[in-house]
C-alpha cells in the first residue's frame, strides 16, 4: 500500500484529476419514453423515463406545473455484499437530491397536473452512483423528448487525507490514513456553469472547498462531451 | 450560421446566433443565441428555427385526427385516452346523432376505439369531435401502435405511403397522429401484411426514397405468397 510519498498514488493507480473510463448509450429500455445507460468505471446505472403523463396519486397533482418524480433503486446484486431490496433511508434521500439536480434543467410547465418519472437503478456500484444514476437520468430525460434548458452533468470530488481527487471509487471512499476521506457529489447544468447539486460527506477547509469546486467544474465539461456523443450516435444508429 | 441539412441537437446546444433568427417550435432565445430545448433535428426556414422532435409523448394539435380509447362516460360526453399527457373530451354534442342522456353508452362505451378530431386544445383539456366522415366508432379490424413522431413518414408526402399500402392490401387504413393506426381488411392476412408494411417503414424512416422501397418490399412479399400458393 502507498504512504504519504511527494507524488500522490490513487489505489487505482489514477492521476488526481482523472475521471475511470466513461460510457453512455441510451435507449436501453424500449418500453420507457426514454432510456440511458451511464457508466464510471465499475458503476454502472440505468434510467428510464416515462411521462409526461397524469399525476396518480390526484391529491399531488400541481395545476400549476409538471412534476418531476425521481427514484433511486440499488440493485440487490449491485454490491459485494448483497443489499436488501426496496426503499430505504439512505435511498429515498438519494432519489430527492437527483430531483432536485435535474429539476433547474427541465421546462415542464406547459404540461400542469401531469408527472414525470425518472427511475434510475445502480446495476453495479463502486461509488459515486448518484453521479452516474443523475448523468444517465439526464440524456434518458432529452431522450424522452422532455423539454430543456440544458442537460445537467455530475461528477464527485474526493479528498483522501490533504490530496483533492477527481471520481472517487470504493477504495478510496473508504480511505482511512490521515485525515481520511471526504466525499463530495458535484452536479452542474452542463453549458451554463450553474450548480445545482452539492453534498460534503467529511472536513473540508473553506479554501480546498473552492479548489475542489473548480476540480469539478472541469471535469464536468468531460462527462457533457459523453453525453453528448451518446445522445447524438442514437440518431446515426438508426440511420 | 446554420449548415444546409438538418443538424442533431440536444437540448441546451446553441443552434444559431445573431438577432436574424427567430426562435420556434422547441427552441428558445438566450440573449444573442438561440438554443435547443429539445432532443431532435433542427432546420431553419425563411429565417425561422425549429427542432423536429423524434422521441416522447404525443402533445394534441387543432385539426389532427386521433384514435382512442373510451377510459370512461360522463353525463355529458365520452373521455378518450388518445396517449397525450392529458385525456380528452368528446362532448355528445359532437355526436353527429341526437344521444339521449341515458343511452350515451349505447352509442360508445368504455374500451371502445374511436376516430376523433382535435377540436381545440387548452391547457389542460383536448376537445374532440366525430362530426366528419369516417370518425366515430370503429368497429372489427385491428390497432397497432407507433411512435407519434413517426406519423408523418408512414402517411407520406399527399398521402403518397399510406396509399402504397392501401392499394397493395386492400386493407381500409386510418393513421391517428397520435400514433395508433386502425386496420381493416377483408381477411386477417390482408390486416397483418399491412401492419407489417407500416412496421417496414417505421424502422425504416430515416431512408431516402422509402416510397419506392416499400413498393419493391410489397413486390418481393408478393411473389413469395404467390410460389406458397
Amino acid at each position: 500500500m502507498t504512504t504519504k510519498e511527494k507524488t500522490f498514488k490513487r489505489p487505482d493507480g489514477r492521476k488526481v484529476d482523472e475521471i475511470r473510463t466513461m460510457s453512455a448509450k441510451v435507449g436501453v429500455v424500449p418500453n420507457a419514453d426514454g432510456s440511458a445507460m451511464f457508466q464510471f468505471g465499475d458503476t454502472i446505472a440505468i434510467a428510464a423515463v416515462y411521462g409526461p403523463k397524469e399525476m396518480h396519486p390526484q391529491h399531488s397533482q400541481n395545476p400549476a406545473t409538471g412534476t418531476l418524480r425521481c427514484t433511486y433503486n440499488m440493485m440487490s446484486f449491485s454490491v459485494t455484499e448483497r443489499i436488501r431490496p426496496g426503499p430505504s433511508r439512505r435511498s429515498q434521500e438519494i432519489s430527492k437530491i437527483t430531483e432536485w439536480a435535474l429539476a433547474p434543467a427541465l421546462k415542464i410547465e406547459q404540461f400542469p397536473s401531469t408527472v414525470v418519472d425518472v427511475h434510475i437503478s445502480i446495476i453495479q456500484a463502486d461509488a459515486s452512483t448518484r453521479c452516474a444514476g443523475i448523468n444517465a437520468a439526464a440524456i434518458a430525460l432529452a431522450h424522452a423528448g422532455v423539454p430543456m434548458k440544458d442537460l445537467v452533468s455530475s461528477v464527485s470530488i474526493g479528498k483522501l487525507d490533504k490530496q483533492l481527487v477527481v471520481d472517487v471509487n470504493k477504495d478510496e471512499e473508504d480511505w482511512e490514513e490521515g485525515e481520511g476521506a471526504t466525499d463530495m457529489p458535484f452536479a452542474f447544468l452542463s453549458t451554463q456553469d450553474k450548480l445545482t447539486l452539492m453534498q460534503l460527506d467529511g472536513n473540508i477547509t473553506p479554501k480546498q472547498y473552492k479548489e475542489a469546486m473548480e476540480l469539478a467544474r472541469k471535469a464536468i465539461k468531460q462527462v457533457y462531451e459523453v453525453q453528448k456523443k451518446a445522445l447524438k450516435e442514437s440518431i446515426n444508429e438508426e440511420q | 450560421m446554420i449548415e444546409e441539412e438538418r443538424k442533431i441537437v440536444i437540448p441546451g446546444e446553441v443552434i444559431a446566433s445573431g438577432e436574424d433568427y427567430l426562435p420556434s417550435e422547441g427552441t428558445e432565445r438566450q440573449g444573442n443565441d438561440i438554443i435547443a430545448i429539445r432532443y431532435g433535428l433542427a432546420e431553419e426556414q425563411n429565417r425561422l428555427v425549429k427542432v423536429i422532435s423524434l422521441s416522447g409523448t404525443y402533445s394534441a394539435r387543432k385539426g389532427n385526427v386521433v384514435i382512442g380509447e373510451c377510459v370512461n362516460v360522463t353525463f355529458n360526453g365520452w373521455i378518450l385516452d388518445i396517449g397525450s399527457p392529458s385525456n380528452a373530451f368528446l362532448p355528445v354534442s359532437e355526436f353527429p346523432k341526437y344521444v339521449h342522456a341515458d343511452e350515451l353508452e349505447e352509442f360508445i362505451k368504455i374500451g371502445d376505439i374511436v376516430a376523433a378530431k382535435v377540436m381545440g386544445v387548452k391547457r389542460k383539456s383536448i376537445d374532440l369531435s366525430v362530426k366528419l366522415r369516417g370518425l366515430g366508432r370503429l368497429n372489427d379490424g385491428m390497432i397497432i401502435k407507433i411512435n407519434s413522431n413517426k406519423v408523418p413518414r408512414v402517411i407520406g408526402k399527399g398521402g403518397s405511403m399510406i396509399n402504397v399500402i392501401k392499394d397493395e392490401t386492400k386493407c381500409n387504413i386510418t393513421v391517428g397522429q397520435n400514433g395508433y393506426v386502425w386496420i381493416k381488411g377483408d381477411t386477417t392476412e390482408d390486416e397483418l401484411l399491412a401492419k407489417n408494411g407500416i412496421l417496414f417503414v417505421t424502422e425504416n424512416a430515416t431512408i431516402n426514397g422509402l416510397t419506392e422501397k416499400l413498393q419493391e418490399w410489397f413486390n418481393k412479399k408478393n411473389k413469395g405468397g404467390k410460389k406458397n400458393e
